[in-house]
């Protein structure tokens, strides 16, 4: 064996402290390595020893992944580093995405005694996020307020967003915001010297890193802007149809206080969806239900009404979709989206896939009631119309198809849609009516169920289907004292998974107890 | 080529005497072979080792100029196999691969190899894929030098002791005629750092030269009797062969004071953790001088048992520090402490967890937990008595989503099994089995297709039981890696021969993808130095698969799905293989991605294609995220009262690979996705054209907005 010498006796403390230890926590795909590159690279030019390393493999697909560099202090020549982190022995934390940043805090890479967090507030979905049929986002709040407790010192700011306004990538707003926190010995120069090394896309780079530098250098942190306020443009159209609507605005004034804005988003969407009778149909309901509801209980019941009736009523119908993809709004709003140049052309392509379903729905309401009945005309109709149809909608072809389509709006009351939603509509505030003698929390809850009924084609039906379940499962609690938590617990779980198995659970349990 | 570029860095390797390198640990490596002669390398691709095989192609000129011969294996078997150059001539040679399933692969050759013995250095480079990272079962390659007697090397993890590691393994291999495995872990395979070079070493004899003079000898043949022979000369000659080469030569360390009541033993590749543990109680210095002595096993096996009695001598308590289980170093100081009758008390496993990394974590509690036991006079006042716990930290477990490994933006398997999950909701659920390779992200949601993984090339393999058919079929998944790895032979001639009733798919991307997209046989790039462009397909019908479509733009959702439904149902009852093949788009967009923008830069007409949601039509209802779970589809809260729930919504990454039209087509979900062609450098004559397309759509959209009331604020 070769013998190494030299001796040391204990000293009592942690002999590592002079080294900075700084982990990069990101997810795959955003340039950790070329991150954590240019941090090696200010070290080293700075004389300091330095080390990092890293975890590749499949997690670099997508998948949370974690970067670690210890740099010397000054004058030591071979320091003996570790390869990995160890919690609570971290004293810079770069996370590139806020829930990374919870991550980080979960490992115990951020302990209050002395790690800087630098985090990107922007969030990257996971899948499991995305895909509830609900609202399964994660709660960045409870990341921030773990933040400010785990952290010696917080920075943060939407990196993402700072890095793609200079056509950059997080990366290099990410390493200003280290320059500028202050939390390295090395002056802003040495980094932006290491960008230059890089020598890829240098000007980008230096820009983001520029963003990225004042985003956390310049205290106190700039407030969030107030989110600007709806631009109540200027109403336009027909003489008659003003003075209606004028009319119908004085109708939403003599409205409870807690009620007004609702109603008055309410409104607007079912007028833009058809027009002022409509809309006056929909304030002739609201009216209704504000009439018996409770002051104290804050409207409560006139509030989920104003939100899940215009829902309702502006259902999501063929000419609607045809509608919304021929205005004139659209275009400009895609152009932005697509940073689109005024020497370069726009096109667009819809996917559009119509069944006998929908041609049905939009004939005459008895003729479609037939239609719908008889197997052989469903077949015929898929057969004839059944396909995926790509409609270029920037040639003027394509544009009249939907533009036809949209014109029908006049027609839509007799469609056979119209009737079947306007059914459904009854039948469901009947309920909600008979509910509300008896137990008012309950019928707020069964307003809210309508949030159930989304989507298009399958996955419309899918959620009728949920919606009639969790009305039938509300139906045998409905006499319980906590039958509006029952109603909320069975929503819940119908937003929960696609297939409704969270659904079907609720429902056994509920019947094991009726 | 590979998804990393090596190029410049290659050119570090022509380093020569009293220069410094700097870089990566398997450029370290790289550069040791050359410094070594080597005359062979070879190997095949798996992280953490996957960048050295790229190294190695990113530096044929070198190679070639050095005379060493490079080979791109098929597989670890072929590998290993490879090695057999050194066992009749004194040729150096090196292979690398992932372990230890890479090992299991290579386990046939290697255990042959190691029965006929070596004349020139053999040695295995093996990235040892545990712990954190890794993709693969929690195992160790470490039984596999025990029960074939060849040596392993687990060096400190930084250049200079890895680069040394190299050198020394070839001299142990040639002194003890054996062949050497060098381990690397995760972490000190990508561990940048520095070293001092010597001059590259042409091999003194080339695999060239050798084919002039071709020997052989009966006795190296893994027949019997020599087959007893070499089991016996393994046991007599070559351990202790080794054993003395490796203390002659120092190969393992001893770093702290002789004298002390305790000392500790550790894999080389610990050895760091555990200085860091030691610093962090006060018990080293900075640069790693320690108050406990420390013996450094950068030779894991054989245990040398004299140098070992040495360290231990006058000592009351020993900690072994062995990653992984079982605790085959430990079992192994046991038995030679209790052979010598020895009083010394041995810790390993009674402190550290038997399953599972040493973490700094972990390291820390377990070194200070047998201190504290052993000698609790050395640890600092801190340690043996803790301070007040530290702050509640809010927990997040419950807030932080889990973020697994998925597929690409724009990948082209996720149209295929978007297809698959279309067919399965048609006709129900299926027997699913998967391979290894990208297309295993599946399993995970918002697919969640396939339920297990048996190994590369076994995916069609591991549904054999059920080749003889049933009510519904048995489904697997294969990939163009897994293929000509193993799949070739193992699954597809196996489902031929056993007139399988299954369906197998083959996931054709072009590359071995998952391990940094290196070129296989049915690769359609142009290779300088291999030989590409060999359709599956023809592979599949030359060992007489009857039954094979070729799907050559996995994008088009609905041919996916209606061929994937015919295979299921039709009434042929052979092996169905369906090849579905789409570039991998981390490579295509690395390709197109240079060339678009000269394209542009140029002048010339170019449509860059992105997709967009109309979010006033999206009903939030997150159907499309279930049968994509793209990166750049993601959600978007709208600031509209009348809305519960967030809308999808793609983002600037977006690559327009065309998933979501294709399925929001397929799977009839909703009218709200559209594409966008951006066209750059439109003809004048197309530009005129679209002045006048507007100025119409534009009268037309004034006249309706005439007829109804418009909102200002609104879309």
């Amino acid at each position: 064996m070769t013998p190494h010498q030299a001796v040391f006796s204990p000293q009592g403390a942690d002999s590592t402290q002079a080294i900075t230890k700084l982990v990069v926590m990101a997810v795959g795909g955003q340039g950790g390595g070329v991150l954590t590159n240019w941090i090696e690279t200010v070290a080293r030019d700075a004389g300091r020893a330095v080390q990092a390393t890293s975890v590749a493999g499949v997690a670099q697909r997508t998948g949370a992944t974690i970067y670690y560099v210890e740099i010397g202090p000054e004058g030591v020549k071979a320091p003996i580093f570790s390869l990995a982190p160890a919690a609570g022995d971290v004293d810079i934390l770069i996370a590139a995405e806020l829930m990374e940043a919870g991550r980080a805090i979960q490992r115990g890479f951020v302990t209050p005694d002395r790690t800087v967090l630098i985090a990107s507030e922007h969030r990257a979905l996971a899948v499991s996020e995305k895909m509830v049929p609900g609202n399964g986002i994660a709660s960045g709040e409870e990341v921030l307020a773990a933040a400010s407790v785990a952290a010696r010192q917080y920075y943060g700011a939407d990196m993402e967003r700072l890095a793609v306004a200079q056509g950059s990538v997080i990366s290099a707003s990410l390493l200003g915001a280290l320059a500028g926190s202050g939390a390295l010995p090395f002056a802003r120069e040495a980094f932006e010297t290491a960008i230059r090394e890089s020598g890829k896309g240098v000007d980008a780079s230096l820009a983001a890193f520029g963003e990225g530098f004042d985003a956390v250098s310049t205290p106190p942190r700039a407030a969030q802007p107030a989110q600007p306020t709806k631009a109540l443009g200027a109403i336009t159209g027909p003489k008659a149809e003003q003075v209606a609507w004028n009319r119908l605005v004085a109708r939403v004034s003599g409205l409870p206080a807690p009620v007004r804005d609702m109603t008055s988003a309410g409104l607007e969407k079912v007028v833009a969806f058809q027009n002022t009778a409509y809309g006056a149909d929909y304030m002739d309901r609201i009216e209704g239900i504000a009439s018996r509801d409770r002051a104290d209980q804050g409207f409560a019941l006139t509030l989920e009404a104003a939100k899940y009736i215009a829902n309702a009523m502006a259902y999501d119908d063929v000419i609607r979709v045809a509608d919304r993809k021929t205005r004139a709004a659209r275009l400009p709003r895609i152009e932005g989206e697509m940073a689109r140049k005024a020497d370069q052309i726009l096109q667009i392509t819809e996917f559009l896939h119509p069944r006998a379903e929908e041609i049905a729905s939009l004939l005459p309401a008895r003729l479609g009631a037939r239609v719908e009945a008889s197997p052989k005309w469903m077949a015929r109709l898929d057969r004839w119309f059944n396909r995926g149809r790509r409609l270029r909608s920037d040639t003027l072809g394509g544009f009249l198809q939907l533009y036809l389509v949209a014109g029908l709006r006049g027609y839509r009351p007799k469609t056979r849609r119209h009737e079947v939603e306007r059914a459904h509509l009854e039948a469901w505030l009947t309920q909600v009516t008979r509910y509300s003698e008896v137990n008012y929390d309950l019928a707020v809850e069964v307003l809210r169920c309508r949030r159930l009924i989304k989507g298009y084609s399958d996955t419309h039906a899918r959620g009728l289907s949920k919606f009639d379940k969790v009305m039938e499962g509300i139906g045998l609690v409905a006499g319980r004292k906590d039958a509006a938590d029952w109603a909320r617990r069975l929503r819940e779980a119908a937003l929960q998974d696609e297939g409704g198995d969270a659904l079907d659970g609720a429902l056994a349990t509920v019947r094991s107890f009726v | 080529m590979a998804e990393r570029s090596f190029k410049r860095e290659v050119q570090d390797l022509r380093l020569g005497a009293g220069d410094t390198f700097t870089g990566e640990g398997i450029l370290a490596i790289t550069k040791a072979l050359l410094e070594s002669g080597v005359g062979y390398v070879g190997g095949y691709q798996g992280a953490p080792i996957s960048h050295l095989m790229d190294v190695l192609a990113d530096a044929e000129d070198l190679l070639g100029e050095l005379g060493v011969r490079y080979e791109a294996n098929a597989s670890e078997a072929a590998a290993a196999a490879m090695l057999a150059a050194s066992v009749h001539y004194p040729i150096r040679g090196a292979v690398t691969f992932k372990g230890p399933v890479g090992v299991n692969v290579a386990s046939d050759a290697l255990a042959n190899l190691a029965s006929s013995g070596v004349t020139g250095g053999a040695l295995v480079i093996v990235g040892e894929d545990y712990g954190e990272g890794s993709s693969i079962m929690q195992e160790r390659s470490h039984a596999f030098a025990m029960k074939s007697q060849f040596w392993l090397m687990d060096p400190r993890p930084n250049l200079p002791s890895i680069v040394r590691a190299v050198k020394q393994g070839f001299d142990l291999s040639e002194a003890s005629n054996t062949p050497v495995m060098l381990m690397v872990r995760i972490r000190s395979c990508h561990v940048t750092g520095s070293f001092e070079c010597a001059d590259n070493v042409s091999p003194p004899l080339s695999v060239r030269d050798a084919l002039a003079e071709p020997r052989r000898d009966f006795a190296r043949v893994v027949l019997p009797p020599m087959s007893y022979a070499h089991e016996h000369d393994k046991v007599e000659n070559r351990w202790p062969a080794a054993e003395q080469f490796i203390m002659d030569n120092g190969l393992n360390e001893t770093f702290g004071p002789e004298d002390a009541p305790v000392g500790i033993v550790v894999q080389g590749g610990m050895f760091n953790g555990v200085i860091r543990a030691l610093q962090r109680l006060g018990l080293a210095d900075i640069e790693g001088h320690s108050a406990i002595p420390i013996y450094v096993l950068n030779v894991t096996y054989p245990l040398v048992q004299d140098e070992f009695l040495t360290f231990s001598k006058d000592k009351k308590a020993l900690l072994v520090v062995e990653e992984g289980q079982p605790e085959f170093i430990e079992q192994g100081l046991a038995t030679v402490l209790n052979r010598a009758r020895s009083p010394v008390r041995l810790h390993g496993k009674d402190v550290f967890p038997m399953a599972g990394e040493y973490t700094g974590q972990v390291m820390l509690e377990s070194v200070t937990q047998f201190l504290r036991n052993a000698a609790p006079q050395l640890l600092p006042g801190h340690a043996r008595a803790p301070n007040a716990p530290p702050p509640e930290i809010p927990d997040l477990s419950k807030t932080v989503p889990i973020r697994p490994p998925g597929f690409c933006t724009g990948c082209p398997e996720r149209p295929i099994f978007a297809a698959m999950k279309l067919v399965e909701g048609e006709l129900g659920k299926h027997q699913i089995s998967g391979d290894i390779g990208c297309h295993l992200f599946a399993s995970l949601p918002p697919f969640e297709i396939g339920g297990s993984t048996m190994g590369y090339g076994l995916g069609p393999a591991s549904n054999a039981a059920f080749d003889g058919g049933g009510k519904k079929r048995a489904v697997s998944f294969i990939g163009d890696g897994g293929f000509w790895h193993n799949g070739l032979s193992s699954s597809f001639g196996n489902m031929v021969f056993n007139r399988s009733d299954s369906v197998a798919i083959v996931v054709d991307n072009y590359y071995s993808a998952a391990t940094g997209g290196q070129d296989v046989l049915s690769s359609r790039s142009n290779n300088p130095s291999k030989a590409t462009g060999h359709p599956i397909s023809k592979a599949l019908e030359g060992i007489g698969v009857e039954w094979v479509r070729q799907i050559d733009h996995t994008y088009d959702v609905a041919k996916m799905r209606d061929t994937i439904r015919e295979a299921l149902t039709t009434d042929y009852d052979g092996p169905k293989v369906i090849v579905a093949s789409s570039e991998c788009m981390l490579n295509r967009q690395r390709r197109e991605k240079p060339q678009r923008a000269a394209a542009i830069a140029d002048g010339r007409r170019v449509e860059a294609p992105r997709f967009g949601v109309d979010e006033d039509i999206c009903t939030g209802d997150h159907a499309c995220i279930r049968l994509s779970g793209c990166p750049s589809l993601s959600l978007k809260t709208l600031d509209d009262p009348l809305r519960d729930d967030p809308v999808a919504s793609i983002d600037q990454t977006c690559v327009g690979c065309g998933n979501c039209g294709e399925v929001a087509d397929a799977a009839v979900l909703c009218p709200s996705f559209y594409r966008a062609d951006i066209v750059h450098n439109p003809s004048r004559w197309e530009a005129r054209k679209d002045r006048w397309r507007r100025r119409v759509i534009g009268w037309l959209q004034a006249r309706r907005a005439r007829s109804h009331l418009q909102f200002g604020g609104g879309v």
